[in-house]
């Protein structure tokens, strides 16, 4: 497949200024943006697909995606200085052409020099976002925007702390095979209810290790699989999907998730019944639990009594997740698991997991990563991929 | 479980920007203000000068009475002077982050009715913490 023909420009639009005192850089990139929708005739909610580089603030673009109310299926924040944007065509002519987006908005904006002269200065890369002064003062941390998604689920379906641990129950089992995982005890639903809250409702057992480490991946083309001698994992469909709060409009009791899984789904042309397999992220139980539900696992608010009674088990229950131990019980690198998510479902389907953990003809499976606060607003990413052979 | 009360958050002036200046000096006064969009009607929180809804750039701020309820909260605990951050959802419609003050942390319930209870930053703002009606 090629770019060539496959994704036009259909509009510009260049900032008039050039100092903007009395503008804050989210509002320029929102101006811009503005100005390049009315160039081309669209309007915003036409928007599936955002673009920018680090002159954007906060979490690569998901808090200026939420500043200007873009509900998207692509966000990418590749980052090589002035390049940038040329690169942004490059990849959004390459989404479009893969059929993951149909328009892409590509942003640039700051004030150097406005930031040299008013009080407002701020650090290069675009200083803080525009959320962190209505955050900033209530002292959220990671625990606490994760125990309030919790506190909710809990309120409108009943989930209990109970359920949550079964998540932890879970991986804890699957940990005890990798000679390499932080945490390898077998822990009990007790063991986890009974370790101090750090942030309701939140154990210490319902959080994940903090480790370091790392890992990587290599994706290649069809012909240079064909001449490798490793097994080679072959990708079916992706899905991705930031989340945030929506102007005020606050929903914590689903992910990205809900827009992610089925697009990879869809794309890979596979259903949640066909997946032996699934690394689900895992900074929380409450996290595992949102994403089986989003993902269509089960109904929504039908986490809780899924994921109880070994349900996530290898070789009991119906969907083994986290077969190393997950970031519950193994490995959470760098404050950043999707890396280990991916990893784990290619030994699954590469036949190549601990034996005890193993499932047995995996032939599809499924990695989610969670990235940011599920309490606020987070970047969720859903890979479908199949066995060599299969 | 935790029984501690606070009556007295640590508050810092927050970081003003041109786009919010407006609603930091209303919390000086004790006015707590949402931004609501001409073109299409909606309210949305925090304010930005366009309109996250529609992109419009006819915005303005209202006044909200102070009231709302309780959408989630969690109490940090592992700490020596745990705190209650809190989702309210206001009267006029948008939710916004805050923490719950004034309060026994164990007696908090999602649903429950609270009000705005802003504590003086020293800098000519102050910070939007609610209470239990
Ligand atoms: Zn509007």
């Amino acid at each position: 497949m090629t770019i060539r023909g496959k994704a036009y420009i259909a509009g510009v639009y260049e900032h008039p200024l050039r100092e903007a005192t009395g503008k804050t850089v989210p509002q320029l990139h929102a101006e811009v943006a503005k100005g390049a929708l009315e160039d081309a005739g669209l309007s915003k909610n036409d928007v599936d697909a955002y673009y920018c580089a680090g002159d954007v603030p906060g979490m690569g673009g998901i808090n200026q995606a939420e500043y200007m109310g873009l509900n998207l299926r692509q966000i990418d924040s590749t980052e090589t200085g002035g390049s940038s944007y040329v690169v942004h065509v490059n990849h959004a002519a390459q989404a479009i052409a893969a059929g993951h987006c149909k328009v892409a908005l590509i942003t640039l904006a700051g004030r150097p020099r406005a930031d040299a002269k008013e009080k407002y200065r701020v650090r290069p890369g675009g200083g803080a976002p525009a959320d962190y002064g209505f955050e900033g003062p209530f002292r959220p941390t990671v625990t606490n925007m994760y125990g309030m998604a919790a506190m909710r689920h809990m309120y409108e379906f009943g989930t209990t702390s109970e359920q949550l641990a079964w998540v932890k129950v879970a991986a804890s089992h699957h940990a005890q095979y990798n000679e390499h995982a932080m945490l390898r005890d077998v822990v009990s639903v007790e063991d986890v209810l009974n370790s101090p809250v750090i942030a309701d409702p939140l154990h210490r057992l319902d959080c994940c290790v903090v480790s370091d480490g790392g890992g990587a991946i290599i994706v290649v083309a069809p012909e240079v699989a064909a001449d490798l001698k490793r097994p080679c994992v072959k990708v079916l469909g992706a899905g991705e999907a930031p989340k945030h709060l929506n102007g005020g409009k606050v929903d914590l009791t689903y992910s990205g998730a809900r827009w992610s899984g089925p697009a990879a789904f869809e794309e890979a042309g596979v259903t949640p019944a066909d997946i032996k397999y699934a690394s689900i992220y895992d900074s929380f139980t409450i996290t595992v639990v949102e994403t089986i539900e989003d993902l269509g696992f089960c109904e929504k608010g039908q986490g809780g009594p899924f994921v109880a009674d070994g349900n996530l088990i290898s070789g009991v229950g119906k969907l083994p997740f986290n077969t190393d131990g997950g970031g519950l019980c193994n490995n959470h690198p760098s404050d950043r698991g999707g890396i280990t998510k991916v990893i784990e479902a290619v030994r699954q389907l590469r036949g190549e997991a601990h034996p005890k953990v193993q499932v047995p003809n995996c032939d599809v499976a499924l990695a989610h990563g969670t990235g940011g606060l599920l309490g606020s607003r987070m970047g969720s990413a859903t890979l479908i991929m199949e066995a060599p052979g299969a | 479980m935790s029984e501690q009360k606070v009556s007295k958050p640590k508050v810092k002036a927050p970081r003003v920007n041109p786009e919010t200046s407006t609603f930091w000096e209303a919390t000086a006064e004790g006015k707590l203000l949402v931004k609501k969009c001409n073109a299409c009607g909606e309210k949305h929180f925090y304010p930005r000068s366009l309109c996250p809804f529609c992109f419009s750039d006819d915005t303005e701020y209202m006044e909200c009475s102070g009231r709302g309820v309780i959408y989630s909260y969690s109490v940090t605990r592992r700490t020596s002077e745990p705190w209650a951050i809190a989702y309210v959802t206001l009267e006029e419609g948008p939710t916004m982050m805050t923490n719950l003050i004034d309060c026994d942390f164990d007696q908090l319930s999602i649903g429950q009715p609270v009000e705005v209870a802003f504590v003086d930053t020293g800098e000519g703002s102050a910070i939007p913490f609610f209470r239990p009606l």
